[in-house]
């Protein structure tokens, strides 16, 4: 035996793990969801404040793009006025299968205390939210724990994902 | 303050609350002659325009003057009495009262160190003359007038909507504008994204913020009892741990029981 081989039998084993393309992929993407730099009002500081070096959503190979195309999240962090929703929606449209949504905090989940005329009585009037993030506003750690559970619900997911059919379509 | 106390015997023949809205005492009101500064811009005024009422409430002077009258008057008192800004202006309601908006401009002389309030009244489909020749600032104080209250400006230079958007219905600052909106604004962002016919898809607008069904998992998730969207209610407890049993590839699951603390360090 050449002197450079190695008897992976008897050291660390053999170097192949064993699984299935589902979960592969999937894993993948959880480790690197890519969300879009779009923030509406108040939610939008502590996301920001998220994505900085205390928080450090890096970490979790999250990093904010700027444009819808490269993106693989849209966090509504903020109130989502009536006269705004069009643009949430081409937002939304733009950016590229598999894509998932977090409605961070009162506003976007509900409205909140803006139940007006001007407001959109939750985010999911427009568009399907995967999380719902109560708050206002959350605080880094929830949005940190939203993106948690987001990459779970994702690992769960078959790797040819489809949208599915919510309550819009 | 309390109502005043109105007989309440034989309520069904007549409704004892006659007023549906209560009326705040007024901010005394003094006379004009007792500010010499102001008694002088009132005597200058005079002379040029038709004044229907002035008098002076918390330091400031408040003049009436006709509708027509406005630009004239503030060109007035910029150039001949110095004030110099014009730091406020907008519309009051009165349509159901008096079937006309008040408009006031609030005017400020940093060199007098006066502030100076003009108002006037207009019909509901009155013109008011935009007065942005005479002050900058009256710019998008008179489209947020327009916007808020439907008072119609001319020879204002861009007369768009400033806050609302451009296909909007009615004007929402009004007083017989409803709090939630009428109907064209409840189902406006449905109307515009997907078209009528996804009302029926969508629903109304959910305006009960006290509104609990705890059956309902479309819009709660019971804590600790969390379901998948729209699942029926389960009495099991979920896991609210991070990770998955077995952890995920390459990733151990971190267990609690093996969690060792330390009382001090090493």
């Amino acid at each position: 035996m050449a002197q450079h081989k190695i008897n992976y039998l008897q050291e660390a084993g053999l170097p192949v793990a064993l699984t299935t393309v589902d979960k592969l992929v999937q894993w993948g993407r959880s480790n690197s969801l890519w969300p879009l730099t779009y923030g509406l009002a108040c939610c939008a500081i502590e996301m920001m404040a998220t994505g900085a070096s205390r928080y450090d959503f890096d970490r979790f190979g999250t990093i904010f793009r700027a444009s819808p195309r490269q993106a693989d999240v849209i966090v509504i962090a903020g109130t989502l006025t009536k006269k705004h929703s069009p643009f949430m929606r081409r937002l939304y449209d733009q950016m590229a299968e598999p894509k998932w949504v977090i409605s961070m905090g009162s506003c976007a989940n509900t409205g909140g205390m803006f139940n007006t005329y001007a407001t959109v009585q939750g985010a999911d009037r427009i568009i399907p939210v995967d999380i719902y993030l109560p708050g206002c506003a959350p605080r880094p750690e929830t949005l940190q724990y939203a993106l948690m559970l987001l990459q779970k619900k994702i690992r769960t997911e078959s790797a040819s994902h489809k949208l599915q059919p919510k309550r819009l379509v | 303050m309390m109502r005043q106390y109105k007989e309440k015997e034989n309520v069904q023949k007549k409704p004892y609350f006659s007023d549906r809205f209560w009326v705040a005492p007024q901010v005394p009101k003094f006379d004009v002659q007792s500010d010499a500064v102001f008694a002088q811009d009132l005597a200058i005024l005079k002379e040029k325009f038709e004044i229907q009422e002035a008098y002076i409430q918390r330091d400031q002077m408040v003049v009436y003057i006709n509708a027509t009258d406005n630009v004239d008057v503030l060109t007035t008192l910029r150039d001949e009495l110095a004030y110099n800004f014009l730091s406020e202006h907008s519309a009051i309601d009165w349509l159901a009262k008096r079937g006309e908006f008040e408009i006031f401009y609030q005017m400020l002389s940093t060199s007098k160190r006066k502030r100076l309030r003009i108002k006037c009244f207009i019909k509901e489909k009155e013109t008011l003359k935009s007065v942005t020749g005479v002050y900058k600032s009256a710019d998008w104080a008179e489209r947020e007038m327009y916007d808020m209250f439907g008072v119609i400006i001319s020879g204002h230079h861009y007369m768009k909507r400033i806050l609302m958007p451009d296909d909007w219905y009615d004007h929402p600052l009004r007083k017989t504008y409803p709090l939630h909106g009428d109907e064209a604004a409840q189902w406006y962002e449905i109307d515009k994204i997907f078209g009528k016919e996804y009302r029926d898809i969508i629903g109304p607008e959910e305006r009960d913020a006290a509104r609990i069904d705890v059956d309902d998992t479309y819009r709660f998730s019971h804590i600790h009892h969390e379901v998948p969207f729209g699942a029926p209610v389960s009495q099991e407890k979920t896991a609210t741990d991070y990770q998955e049993e077995g952890g995920v590839f390459i990733v151990k699951k971190l267990k609690k029981e093996d969690v060792k603390f330390l009382k001090e360090r090493p």
